[in-house]
């Protein structure tokens, strides 16, 4: 209870520090806003220069690109500021979070919240919203639960991703490059069907990192379709499992890293 | 209160050996430092850039993890036991703020409250008293990155102070301060230490900080203690004596001499003597000279402790391997 009130104060005081600089503050929020609607811009360019990629037609490719925008802005508000970390690290500023009597990642994810990305996350669920409409869906009690969940489960995923990513900053402090590879690389990996990559790059992405469980095989079985690459229907259900399992690996991979730190001189 | 065993830190740096090879090397930043440090001492600990004070100070605060040796702060493992040692301790990183960048100083001062815990009544009156001896009041409103250094210091003293904790940490509280606000930031630490419930750990440049404010000095070099107590057992260890300086109304006799005393220099027609005090007060060799020569002006320099910690660094760098 203690905790949770400590946490509320850090989210107030961040919530303060970005709105005294109110114009800044709108400003972002429109443009970060604009940035995701580019993503699925994108998606549309692509489907519009072909019928059908990979053998999915626009509609339903847009179900997958829901999940993965929904998902990657709700593991990016979440945690996704943990990227900062790289700057508390190559500073010793993290000298700081660590004297206070929280958790480090709870402060930091909270010292740095991204209020300005809160918009995103009405696009990324409106885009799901006209994958439904344009999909004939058979709702099934399953398959709502389903809807409802993909989505958490793919900010669980992203949040995981992310947070494995930032701590590569405590043993390489200029990791910036390799992390983006795999949140963003990751997102848009998961934002079309992964029919249309081929060879080790879709083994080692999709089922060896597991970006193919986010998405694509949600996306297959709230569409009905059986999966071209021959994954069973039940595949599609399993990626709470995958989400958990990385929020797993990246709490494992966060502790090591933290004892790593070697903050700096002063 | 605090004990160090045999305490170590090691980093491995990469040597650059060749135009792309590098070779690993390990090296010691802190290297065996022993100390034992009981309830309401007051602590300075200095040494030489990249002596190990900081890493220390991280190793006591939880911040860093220790390669080898044994540590424990109010009874608690700094690093498995970190967010329980943070209630008890208030840590003033020169260098790093606990302050929030973009908010008035007072919002930081009711935010840390919340992340303490503290219960209101116990807040209110802590902060009350650091307002009236910091002065804080005329910038209590301010947002913080607007803060002067000054400023800004009295701040974090107050922030590492509001949770009451029971050890106090300071890594170099005085740098790049003006002289009034080193005074200022002075006299609130002693007055701290005079009430005797807070242990105090302070790592410093500056060594007036130490003068005045701890009873216990502890120098560090190379990573390992090479002095450990009062300034003036540091002054008998290393032959800093006091001086005692008189301008004289008459020449000073030939073949004068005060026992426990050395004459030091004659100078301006012997109307200027320089005695060194071995081992005796200064009123005896006044007493003296009183009869051999009238006194028109006294004075009596103390040792510069400045001159004995420089001596004491070159030292240890020569005789290190």
């Amino acid at each position: 209870m203690g905790d949770l009130r400590a946490y509320a104060a850090l989210l107030g005081g961040q919530f303060r520090s970005v709105t005294s600089y109110r114009a800044s503050f709108v400003v972002e929020l429109f443009s970060s806003a604009g940035a995701t609607a580019l993503d699925v811009v994108t998606v549309v360019v692509l489907f519009g220069a072909a019928v059908e990629v990979g053998g999915f037609t626009l509609a339903e490719a847009l179900m997958m690109t829901g999940i993965a925008a929904s998902g990657f802005v709700l593991g990016d508000l979440a945690v996704g500021s943990v990227e900062r970390i790289k700057l508390y690290v190559r500073t010793g500023m993290l000298d700081a979070v660590l004297v206070r009597p929280l958790g480090v990642l709870p402060q930091l994810v909270l010292m740095d919240f991204p209020l300005r990305k809160a918009l995103r996350l009405v696009f990324g669920t409106s885009v799901i919203g006209v994958a439904i409409a344009l999909n004939d869906v058979d709702w099934t009690p399953a398959r709502v639960l389903l809807m409802v969940v993909a989505p958490i489960a793919a900010g669980v995923y992203f949040g995981a991703i992310f947070v494995i990513s930032a701590t590569l900053s405590f043993w390489w402090v200029e990791s910036g490059e390799i992390g983006n590879g795999f949140t963003y690389g990751g997102r848009d990996f998961t934002s079309y069907p992964i029919t249309v990559y081929s060879g080790w790059f879709r083994g080692l992405f999709a089922y060896g990192l597991g970006f193919g469980f986010v998405a694509y095989q949600p996306g297959l079985a709230l569409l009905g379709r059986p999966d071209p690459l021959g994954l069973p229907g039940w595949a599609g259900y399993s990626s709470p499992l995958v989400a958990l399992l990385a929020a797993g690996i990246a709490a494992v991979v966060w502790r090591v890293g933290v004892r790593h730190y070697r903050s700096t001189g002063s | 209160m605090i004990q160090m065993k045999e305490l170590r830190k090691d980093f491995s740096v990469r040597v650059k050996a060749g135009r792309l090879r590098r070779v690993k090397r390990t090296v010691s930043a802190v290297d065996g430092v022993s100390l034992d440090i009981g309830t309401g001492e007051m602590v300075g600990y200095i040494g030489p850039n990249g002596a190990g004070k900081s890493t220390t100070l991280k190793m006591l605060t939880g911040v860093l993890s220790p390669s080898g040796g044994e540590v424990s702060v109010c009874g608690l493992a700094p690093v498995p036991q970190r967010t329980r040692l943070a209630l008890s301790i208030g840590v003033v990183f020169g260098q790093r703020s606990q302050l929030w960048w973009d908010l008035p100083l007072a919002e930081s001062f009711r935010l840390l409250r919340h992340i303490y815990r503290v219960p209101a009544a116990d807040h209110a009156a802590r902060l009350r008293r650091c307002r009236e001896l910091l002065d804080l009041d005329a910038f209590l409103d301010t947002p913080v990155r607007q803060l002067s250094l000054g400023q800004r210091m009295r701040g974090e003293l107050t922030a590492a102070l509001l949770h009451g904790p029971r050890v106090l940490f300071l890594d170099e509280p005085t740098i790049g301060l003006d002289v009034v606000s080193k005074q200022a930031v002075r006299s609130f630490l002693g007055e701290l230490g005079r009430s005797g419930d807070v242990t105090l750990v302070l790592t410093t440049h500056d060594l007036a900080d130490i003068e005045r404010l701890c009873r216990r000095l502890v120098v560090i070099d190379h990573g390992r203690v090479v002095h450990d107590g009062t300034i003036e057992q540091l002054h008998s260890r290393y032959g800093s004596r006091r001086r005692l300086i008189a301008d004289l109304d008459a020449p000073l006799p030939d073949g004068f001499e005060v026992p426990g005393a050395t004459v030091a220099a004659v100078e301006a027609d012997r109307h200027r003597v320089t005695f060194v005090l071995d081992d005796v007060p200064a009123g005896a060799v006044v007493a003296s000279l009183v009869n051999a020569a009238p006194i028109r002006d006294l004075s009596l320099v103390e040792p510069d402790i400045e001159d004995v910690v420089a001596r004491l660094y070159t030292a240890s760098v020569s005789g290190a391997p």
